[in-house]
């Protein structure tokens, strides 16, 4: 952590033009559904994982303000959410692209060409997997298994499961939803 | 509800069922589902509607069938002739017809020929291999109920078992049930279900310090294990998707047998849609007085809260998932004190694999004996395998236990496609072994599968053909187990990084003789020195490839000592 944050209600160090934290809690709307969630919990520790699942899906990734609004929250120490945040894979604490294609690794995907589907997405795009395109487009991931392994090689496209895709069919699968939902906006 | 109440339940809903002369089943399991298949069962109901027939036909969703790989499928019952009835025998009067690779496009095509013959472009028979030699318990319901209403499940006799177990069993019977009819974990390492829940019973709560939070009124836990982690098998996600109420069920006469007021399921995030449907499952329990204070008008309480995994293998481990249900790293400790005495908070706990706790409600209603009958001497009952890999028909299946793998394979799976040969199947999946074609003979059943350097595993069943590389095959598991280690004990967390640093070096063709006999001591030493399971097995698919294809290893050294055909190195 380079910037830790202050503790709750003091300004944030370098006069009026930094916000205070707590304006951000009450401008984003988002900290509500965290709330929620940490209230279901009566604020004890045990929810910290549930905390970090409800952070993640409105914000998309983890930052430092919203792991330390969390800490203080639930009464832990930054250590603790750090390490929990960072010990589980599908945390992830950089922001990620608009689009996320996640590419199966399981073995009934790799025994079935999932490497050679993801070699022919890294190249296309031009982005190594567990990274974003340069544009700000694309994060490619990878996984062990959606349980879709009938279908294999499985990937999905923003939350969307395409199966049995080839290394030749599947970048283009994916040029064509980030073209129409491009279109559609 | 009470017994009376859920007979009623069950009665009306057959009664309403029995009035509608055609049932049509669509699979919204995640497979079919990704096929689009909601929209199928949108354009059916809109198809039924425009020719008015919605009076005499009903579209259901429902979990999978099971032969995913012919996908989306949708199933056609119809009464052949005669009243409309409640009793059992109305099933056999019914013909069944499945259509394979049904778009919406050919719904209309369906509804047409409901009354006449069947849509032959579509049809899949259902006397083939795949179907007739499957045994279903556990898999019963799936792709026969809508998972989304307790109804459906109730229909089909469920929660029968738990008012049989609260009103006519005390907990001390349930146990022995349990005990007696054999059942062994189906979570991996097949440890007798009866036994755990005896020593859950008679723990006792204040043995160790406890620091339940505060809310929570339970002193004994019961755990479903839904985090399923081996990457290509899911029997317990189509289970949890297909009929969750039937998860619930057992999980509640778990409770009532060892005495806890408090269950938890551990499921994974990446399966977001068997997330959706046991919160369902659990809201209409709940409301329905099946979950919660009182159940069925007894004084028994129990509730059930869903905890979501987040991506990491080790969390399947029992003591690394209570960690991250008390919402810490997912790192295991050493036992004992095993769980059913110090667990979940300190408290005494029980912790089951999902289709372990969905043979339960079977068992308390048809009786040990019964569950007994099936399988083999020391294995009991059947499997649910994820048939995958380079086999015709992929999919969920379940059979008996004793069962061969070649029928498995050749029979029920349709063989090597493209004209190929078998080569192996793995099971077991980053701690188990594959296992080659001289063994296609050997019964499928716990002990046979561990004397030939396998193990049962949850059920992922990956078939290879002559095509694999089993080297890479080591190399991908070993990098998994790698990834996955949770860097708590050393053996794991170095040994898999060298072992699979060695695997990539015979890859690369840059291995010598030595590396090879590197590899063979690291892999005893992780396996004998490692804290959990995750380093203790990781080892498995290196000495089941070394001691099966261990020609492959010496194809790609580039030394010329090669070994003698005994596979020992000289
Ligand atoms: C690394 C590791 C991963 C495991 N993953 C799972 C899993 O995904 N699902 C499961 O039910 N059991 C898993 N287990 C086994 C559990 O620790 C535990 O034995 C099991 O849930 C007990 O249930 P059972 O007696 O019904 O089989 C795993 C064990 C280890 C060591
Ligand atoms: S291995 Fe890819 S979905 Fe299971």
């Amino acid at each position: 952590m380079t910037n830790p944050l202050p503790p709750l209600g003091r300004a944030a160090g370098n006069g009026a033009a930094t916000a205070k934290p707590d304006d951000r809690l009450v401008s984003d709307k988002r900290y509500k559904i965290i709330e929620a969630t940490m209230r279901r919990y009566g604020y004890q520790g045990h929810g910290l994982i549930e905390a970090l699942h409800s952070a993640q899906e409105a914000f998309g990734y983890l930052d430092d303000f919203t792991l330390m609004h969390i800490a203080r929250t639930l009464h832990l120490p930054p250590s603790k959410v750090f390490g929990v945040a960072t010990f589980y894979n599908l945390f992830t604490l950089k922001p990620q692209g608009a689009h996320t294609c996640v590419v199966c690794l399981g073995t009934a995907c790799y025994i079935k060409g999932a490497r050679e589907v993801l070699a022919a997405i890294e190249a296309e795009y031009d982005v190594k997997a567990g990274g974003t395109t340069r544009d700000n487009q694309l994060s490619l991931l990878t996984a062990r298994c959606f349980g879709s392994c009938a279908l294999a090689p499985v990937l999905t496209f923003d939350g969307e499961t395409i199966g049995k895709v080839t290394p030749e069919a599947a970048a283009q699968q994916i040029a064509q939803r980030m073209m129409a939902i491009r279109q559609a906006a | 509800m009470n017994l009376e109440e859920l007979n009623a339940t069950a009665t009306s809903e057959r009664l309403a069922r029995a009035k509608k002369r055609h049932h049509i089943h669509v699979c919204v399991g995640t497979a079919c589902q990704a096929l689009n298949s909601e929209q199928i069962a949108k354009a059916l109901q809109a198809e039924l509607k425009q020719r008015g027939q919605s009076h005499d036909a009903e579209v259901k969703c429902v979990g999978c069938p099971g032969l995913c790989s012919l996908g989306p499928l949708v199933e056609v019952e119809s009464r052949v002739n005669g009243q409309a009835t409640t009793d059992a025998p109305e099933e056999d009067r019914r013909k069944s017809v499945l259509y394979q690779f049904v778009k919406p496009e050919d719904a209309a095509e369906i509804i047409a020929h409901l009354d006449g013959e069947p849509v032959k472009r579509l049809e899949t028979p259902l006397d083939q291999p795949f179907f007739t030699r499957q045994t279903k318990i556990v898999l019963e319901n799936c792709g026969k109920i809508d998972p989304e209403r307790i109804e459906d499940y109730i229909a089909a006799g469920g929660y029968q078992a738990l008012m049989k177990a609260l009103t006519e069993m005390t907990p001390q019977q349930v146990v022995d049930e349990i005990t007696r009819s054999g059942l062994r974990g189906r979570g991996g390492a097949g440890f007798p279900t009866g036994l755990k829940w005896g020593t859950v019973a008679k723990a006792d709560p204040n043995a160790y310090p406890t620091n339940v939070p505060e809310g929570i009124q339970s002193r004994k836990f019961v755990i479903c294990n839904g985090d399923e982690g081996d990457p290509g098998a899911f029997m317990d996600r189509s289970l949890m998707e297909g009929d969750p109420h039937r998860i619930l069920e057992g999980m509640a006469i778990a409770a009532y047998a060892v005495g806890a007021n408090h269950g938890f399921i551990y499921v994974r995030a990446e399966y977001p849609l068997a997330v959706k449907r046991l919160r369902t499952a659990i809201r209409q329990a709940q409301r329905a007085g099946l979950l919660g204070n009182g159940i069925g008008g007894t004084a028994f309480s129990f509730n059930v809260d869903i905890r979501l995994g987040a991506g990491a293998f080790v969390c399947g481990e029992e003591t690394a998932l209570m960690a991250s249900i008390e919402g810490g790293r997912g790192v295991p400790r050493p036992r004992p004190p095993f769980p059913a005495e110090c667990g979940l908070w300190g408290c005494p706990t029980l912790i089951n694999n999902v289709e372990t706790l969905a043979n339960v409600p079977p068992i308390i209603m048809k009786g040990a004996d019964w569950f007994a009958s099936i399988g083999t001497e020391k294995s009991k009952g059947t499997k649910v395998f994820a048939l995958t890999g380079q086999v015709v028909n992929t999919g969920l299946i379940e059979v008996p236990m004793g069962i061969t793998l070649r029928e498995i394979v050749f029979d029920i799976g349709g063989g090597i496609p493209g004209g190929r040969q078998f080569k192996g199947v793995q099971t077991g999946g980053p701690s188990g072994g594959c296992i080659p074609a001289q063994f296609l003979d050997m019964p499928v059943d716990y002990e046979s599968l561990a004397k030939v350097g396998s193990i049962m595993g949850s059920g992922g069943m990956i078939v290879m053909d002559d095509t694999t590389d089993m080297v890479e095959v080591a190399r991908f598991f070993m990098e998994f187990c790698m990834d996955e280690s949770c860097g708590k004990c050393i053996p794991c967390r170095a040994g898999t990084v060298q072992m699979h640093r060695i695997l990539t070096k015979i890859q690369e063709g840059k291995a010598t003789q030595r590396d090879i006999q590197i590899l063979e001591e690291l892999c005893d030493m992780v396996k004998h020195t490692s804290l959990c399971g995750l380093g203790q097995s990781a080892p498995n698919p290196v000495i089941s490839t070394l001691r099966y294809f261990r020609d492959e290893y010496e194809k790609k050294i580039n030394g010329h000592h090669k070994s003698k055909p005994n596979g020992l190195s000289d």
